[in-house]
């Protein structure tokens, strides 16, 4: 027997038919349901435009711009109708000793802050703990948060007037021993430990507050059995408040590594010149000489994009990492 | 937390030790304002020869008396007030409703939009690229340019966010039975409960439109739109090369160590005046965000 094609074939159109006005009527339903959604909740959405109209236009659209890093950017073309030349800009840049000089010094800076840096608030926090009148510690607390609070062109602005070789603090007490002063700014071997060492004096106080939080944490019956048990303020803060506040540490240390190539560059900026490019030149300040003071926006915009690139891995790698060690992820 | 009589008598050497540490790093962190304070009210011819080393020496106001005779000083201070008051405000109005949206559970594809927030705090296009937006869309040299373009902050939006998901939903259900919308609801339920959030939030950027220099310095040209720490950098930099000035110096008490002592001093003057707000909240605002997202 055979069947009649033409049977056949209507029996196959009217099927897919059907189909068809299955899946109109689902999407239908569908576009019916969003519909009714917006038309209920529409406010909410109102309430949100705003805010991501902003990151579209002042975050979004900058990435859209990066472009130019491939680019031969001339500011009358526009970034859409420049030239594109591929990885030329970047392989000018890693031809350019200035820039694996600021790449240089970009990772011995970030990696003396932390590990010199890195272990004071720590400490800090231990000391704060062991204060036990209320009143001496809430006036010192106060006092070592203070500098977090300050600009960094006031900060730069006590650096320069306190290292100044005529009228500085610094030179005034090298004075006394007897010692010639020095301009100590100007020195490139003297940049690293004055910028590092800022660094530390401005935010340590503050970033005990992590810390102090973590400790704050702690089971006061540890406490109270170990005091039973005859131990000293020493050995309950080595085997009861260290071992405790160790994830909190651990975070902070993978968000320290995550955040390696953040060098606080408004400092350098402030405080650098020609004659310590040599240490103090960082790829933030690179991509600002290159790129706001010389107009080379195209080979800026590339070191910038490296740079990028570079952190978000880094930043990425520590996240993951983090989220794996502590139950609680950082985002 | 812990009693003193549980407190054995072998630890306090450890104690009196660890306070002395204490104390010499508090001092540390204060000595350079109480330097630059006594620098800046004494006489330059003191100053020049290091002997103010913790009070004014050859006590005078004149380092005072010429920063206030400047006429750009009082311009940049107008100015910092301008864009501390306006850019705070403006972060608010996009902060309060966009952290509010993002805090519902019935907005849909929410996962995306906090995704979008959140993907800005990992990559960021950089300087060049945020420069030459702000340049095609015209806000170089402009008030508005300023107090826009760095208005909306992911840490800021996700912090208040978090504080609003934390709201129990029995708060607002009383207002929705009397047909309250979400703009009522926003603005009668959750923003009074959440003062101390928006409190945290509006500090952080009262501080940082204060303390903030770079964009300004880039974004600027016009001397009459720089903010005071535009105008700080400029003293304290460019200053000493200054020929103009250096010869004024000739003829009076100050020297440009205590001019550049003064205007710091001015400029911290209302950071010590919100302090006390500042180290309440800040030290909340660091618990609140220390989970983001």
């Amino acid at each position: 027997m055979s069947i009649d094609p033409e049977i056949s074939g209507a029996r196959t159109e009217e099927l897919v038919i059907e189909a068809r006005e299955a899946q109109r009527d689902r999407k239908a339903g569908r576009i019916q349901r969003v519909g009714d959604h917006l038309r209920r909740e529409w406010q909410i959405y109102l309430l949100l435009l705003p805010t991501i109209i902003w990151l579209l236009l002042f975050l979004y659209k900058p990435m859209y711009g990066l472009q130019i890093a491939f680019k031969d950017y001339s500011v009358f073309r526009g970034i859409a109708d420049s030239p594109w030349i591929g990885f030329e800009h970047f392989e000018t840049l890693f031809n350019n000793d200035q820039f694996i000089r600021a790449i240089r010094n970009t990772l011995i800076i970030s990696v003396y802050s932390l590990i010199i840096g890195f272990p004071v608030p720590i400490l800090l926090a231990l000391m704060f703990n062991e204060v036990l009148n209320q009143g001496f510690k809430k006036a010192t607390q106060t006092i070592v948060y203070l500098p977090h609070f300050i600009s960094s062109v006031i900060i730069a602005g006590i650096v320069i007037t306190a290292y100044s070789p005529s009228a500085g603090i610094v030179n005034t007490v090298i004075g006394w021993f007897g010692f010639d002063p020095v301009y100590f700014l100007t020195r490139p071997e003297w940049f690293r430990p004055i910028f590092i060492g800022t660094g530390i004096w401005q935010e340590a106080g503050f970033q005990s507050i992590v810390y102090l939080a973590a400790i704050a944490g702690v089971s006061p019956t540890l406490y109270e059995s170990a005091v039973v048990d005859g131990a000293s303020r020493w050995q309950m803060m080595w085997k009861i408040t260290i071992p405790s506040i160790l994830p909190t540490i651990i975070i902070m240390l993978i968000i320290r590594i995550g955040n390696i190539l953040e060098v606080s560059f408004e400092m350098i900026i402030l405080l650098y010149q020609p004659a310590t490019y040599a240490t103090a030149d960082v790829v933030n300040t690179f991509i600002y000489r290159q790129g706001i003071q010389g107009g080379q926006y195209d080979l800026a915009a590339a070191a910038g994009l490296f740079n990028a690139v570079v952190a978000f891995v880094l930043v990425i790698t520590a996240n993951t990492i983090s989220k794996r060690y502590s139950r609680t992820s950082l985002w | 937390m812990i009693n003193m009589n549980l407190y054995s008598r072998g630890d306090r050497a450890f104690v009196i030790l660890n306070m002395v540490l204490i104390g010499l790093f508090a001092l540390s962190a204060l000595y350079p304002f109480i330097y630059i304070a006594s620098l800046s009210l004494s006489s330059g011819f003191e100053a020049r020869a290091g002997n103010v080393i913790l009070t004014p020496v050859g006590f005078t106001l004149e380092a005072y008396e010429r920063v206030l005779s400047e006429r750009m000083f009082w311009i940049s201070y107008r100015n910092t007030f301008i864009y501390t008051i306006g850019g705070t405000l403006m972060s608010l109005a996009f902060l309060i409703p966009g952290a509010y949206a993002l805090s519902r559970t019935q907005l849909f594809g929410r996962r995306f939009w906090n995704f979008m927030v959140a993907f800005t705090m990992w990559f960021n296009a950089g300087l060049i690229p945020f420069f030459l937006n702000m340049r095609d869309l015209g806000l170089l040299d402009s008030y508005f340019g300023i107090m826009i373009g760095f208005a909306v902050n992911g840490f800021n939006l996700i912090l208040l966010r978090n504080f609003f998901e934390a709201i129990p939903k029995s708060f607002e259900e009383a207002a929705r039975m009397d047909g309250a919308n979400e703009f009522q609801v926003l603005w009668k339920v959750f923003v009074p409960l959440s003062k101390p959030a928006i409190a945290t939030v509006a500090l952080f950027c009262i501080v940082s439109r204060w303390n903030g220099f770079f964009w300004a310095m880039v974004l600027l040209q016009d001397e009459e739109k720089i903010p005071l720490q535009v105008y700080l950098r400029h003293v304290i930099l460019e200053l000493s090369d200054d020929e103009e000035f250096a010869s004024t110096l000739l003829t009076s008490t100050y020297s440009f160590e205590t001019v550049s002592a003064a205007i710091i001093v001015c400029s911290i003057i209302p950071i010590i005046i919100i302090y006390p707000f500042l180290q309440k909240y800040f030290t909340k605002g660091i618990m609140l965000g220390g989970v983001k997202e």
